[in-house]
């Protein structure tokens, strides 16, 4: 059943992932630091612990495949192949940055790499994703759309809408839920009466399952299968990654809202840490090997502040610009 | 000279446009086989076929965002909204993402989109069919606003709106869809922000929008027979607005009427009036602006309570002849 294991998969794909898994939780981690010493302004949303579900769904990608993002963003943006000086520079409100530092932390878009953009309105992408998933049916592009959202994103009318109307028309996008049991405060399981949300694919008539959101081969199983029956032309499905969110909502979080005890448990289902003990177990890498991935991840995450604090401010005469396309 | 009316402007503008470019189709609730809820599209599906012509669910929220996303990936979608009061549900996709996008993204991608919306009152479908809902659109940044008042106008504002790389918000007032008048067969496109003087006169301006120019033209015929010249200037766009038209008017005439049949607090009446007060133009106004908006009441379903709502030809009439009652200065 499953394809992607750490014996089946090719050795350097394997360290590629492992070194983008470390690579979004050093980046969310600096972030987490520097708006705690007030360097970076605004507000942020970390999705340290749930690198797994961003990495597994955009490995089984082509090149020309389309994402949409959230609030929760910076995973999904590096996962498909964003440069994290450009993301790095974009939080510090850079001109570097990936957004002429217009847009900051919920707004980074890189269309050359086929991210569509995350959005800062809760439940915004589902429709954006099968218009783009309708561009690439009606152009014969060849491409899907997968589109990340969380559990709260479910509960938003554009949920019901959209995954209805990307099944009537067989639209080649992948709606992936990633259910860190939170939204903002609420719990999953005081916001919905089902114990998963993967089951409501059943009301649109399309497939929905449930994957371990911190075993990045489960979601690249799970995602992989989806890809490949939107590529064929099935239409849409529904993935739920089960997973946790480590850090707060945003940077005013108390977490009142959980217990201490329940976050260890998550800690110690850390989705870096599992992948590790696999490639180690299976003896296609050394220790040291790893080791030098994570520093490497660090260094390019450190790099990335240095970038930013070179990088200039926006000039006040490009206040204006941009509005309108030409 | 053919005379055409204006929905079949629309459809015509609307067919020429998709017969020469690929990109361009329509999605919006009714519009295959039933033709649209006020016969825009009829014919439409028979000649482009369903793939182009798109019907969908009554999802307005997956409508707008579904064009959004096309069109930030390479189409240029056509959303018809079948009355313009749904447009709160729409409203997430055109204000928080269409209008955005572009500016948050740093410059990067575009949204080039037309959401066409039947709008206004008259048709006895009472409060939740009837709105003039465009100052809210327009207040928006990111958004263009369209607001035709004859088949012509309409014809060739919608070939400009439809090859603009903005999102346009395109509204059809419901009343005006079977007027008819001389429209060119061929293509053509009247550029947004360029305002027309729907008649010339060198007394008061009525600058008024969609049917309200009419009302205008007719407390202009009225105001003939009494010796005064009205001057009826259309700014057919809201968004981008030809200031430079409204402020010359201003100038020649020194006294202004201001007519929307959206309700008149919070109208974009308001803001013609503003712009002609911090221009040039207040050196010569000769008279206090007068300004004419529907009240602010939900539009009623009673025919002769409808019709008390919104500004009449009488109503403008009146104004002007008050207005003209101030001497003007020489300035």
């Amino acid at each position: 059943m499953s394809n992607y294991t750490v014996e089946s998969m090719d050795r350097e794909k394997l360290l590629d992932l492992y070194h983008q898994m470390w690579l979004i939780r050093f980046f969310d981690e600096k972030v987490d630091e520097f708006f705690a010493k007030g360097e970076i302004h605004g507000t942020t949303h970390l999705a340290v612990g749930q690198e797994a579900s961003a990495v597994g769904s955009c490995a089984v990608l082509e090149p020309k495949d389309k994402i949409t993002s959230t609030h929760r963003g910076h995973g999904h943006c590096i996962a498909k192949g964003a440069d994290v000086n450009l993301m790095m520079a974009e939080l510090f409100g850079r001109e570097t940055g990936y957004c002429k530092g217009k847009g900051g932390s919920m707004h980074i878009a890189d269309l050359e790499q086929g991210n569509l953009g995350a959005n800062g309105i809760v439940g915004g992408g589902f429709a954006i994703a099968a218009g783009a998933a309708l561009t690439s049916s009606m152009k014969n592009e060849g491409y899907v759309v997968l589109c990340f959202f969380g559990d709260g994103a479910s509960n938003e009318g554009s949920f019901h809408e959209a995954l209805n109307l990307a099944s009537i028309w067989d639209l080649p996008v992948v709606f992936i839920c990633e259910n860190n049991q939170y939204g903002m405060s609420g719990p999953v399981k005081e916001m919905t009466n089902i114990e998963h949300i993967a089951v409501r694919a059943d009301s649109y008539g399309i497939p929905g399952s449930v994957a371990d959101g911190n075993d990045v081969f489960e979601v690249m199983d799970k995602v992989d299968e989806a890809v490949r029956y939107a590529r064929e032309g099935n239409g849409p499905s529904l993935i739920e990654c089960k997973t946790y969110r480590w850090k707060g909502h945003s940077k005013s979080d108390a977490k009142k809202y959980r217990t201490r005890e329940e976050e260890k448990e998550w800690r110690e289902n850390d989705p870096i840490k599992r992948m590790r003990e696999q490639m180690i177990q299976s003896s296609i890498c050394t220790e040291e090997e790893l080791k030098s991935i994570k520093e490497r991840a660090k260094k390019a995450v450190e790099d990335s502040v240095t970038f930013s604090k070179e990088s200039p401010e926006p000039s006040l005469s490009t206040l204006l610009e941009d509005v309108y396309a030409d | 000279m053919r005379e055409i009316t204006f929905v079949e402007a629309v459809r015509e503008a609307l067919s020429q446009e998709m017969r020469q470019n690929e990109d361009v189709f329509m999605l919006g609730e009714d519009i295959g086989v039933y033709g649209g809820a006020f016969g825009v599209s009829r014919g439409m599906i028979e000649e482009f076929g369903k793939e182009r012509i798109r019907n969908t669910p009554i999802s307005e929220a997956a409508i707008s965002g579904a064009a959004v996303g096309a069109a930030l990936t390479g189409m240029r979608p056509i959303v018809e909204l079948q009355f313009s009061d749904f447009i709160t549900i729409a409203m997430d996709n055109l204000v928080n993402q269409a209008a955005k996008i572009r500016y948050m993204y740093g410059g990067k991608g575009s949204v080039p989109m037309v959401l066409r919306t039947p709008a206004g009152s008259g048709t006895g479908a009472a409060a939740q069919h009837s709105q003039s809902l465009e100052a809210w659109v327009a207040h928006v940044p990111g958004l263009k606003v369209v607001q035709p008042s004859t088949a012509s106008d309409a014809k060739g504002l919608l070939k400009a709106a439809i090859d603009d790389n903005n999102p346009v918000i395109f509204y059809e007032h419901k009343l005006l869809y079977k007027t008819s008048e001389h429209v060119p067969e061929e293509q053509y496109s009247i550029p947004l922000g360029q305002a027309d003087v729907k008649r010339s006169g060198k007394d008061v301006s009525i600058i008024a929008t969609g049917i309200m120019v009419h009302r205008a033209l007719e407390a202009a015929e009225e105001l003939e027979k009494e010796g005064v010249e009205v001057e009826v200037v259309d700014p057919r766009t809201l968004v981008p607005l030809d200031t430079e038209t409204i402020i010359n008017s201003v100038k020649k005439t020194g006294r202004v009427i201001i007519a929307h049949e959206a309700v008149k607090r919070g109208g974009f009446g308001g803001e013609i009036a503003s712009t002609i007060v911090e221009s040039e133009a207040f050196d010569f106004l000769d008279a206090p602006i007068k300004r004419f908006g529907a009240a602010s009441v939900p539009i009623p379903y009673n025919p002769t309570l409808e019709k008390a709502t919104v500004p009449s030809a009488d109503d403008l009439s009146a104004a002007a002849r008050e207005v003209v009652s101030y001497a003007k200065q020489e300035v």
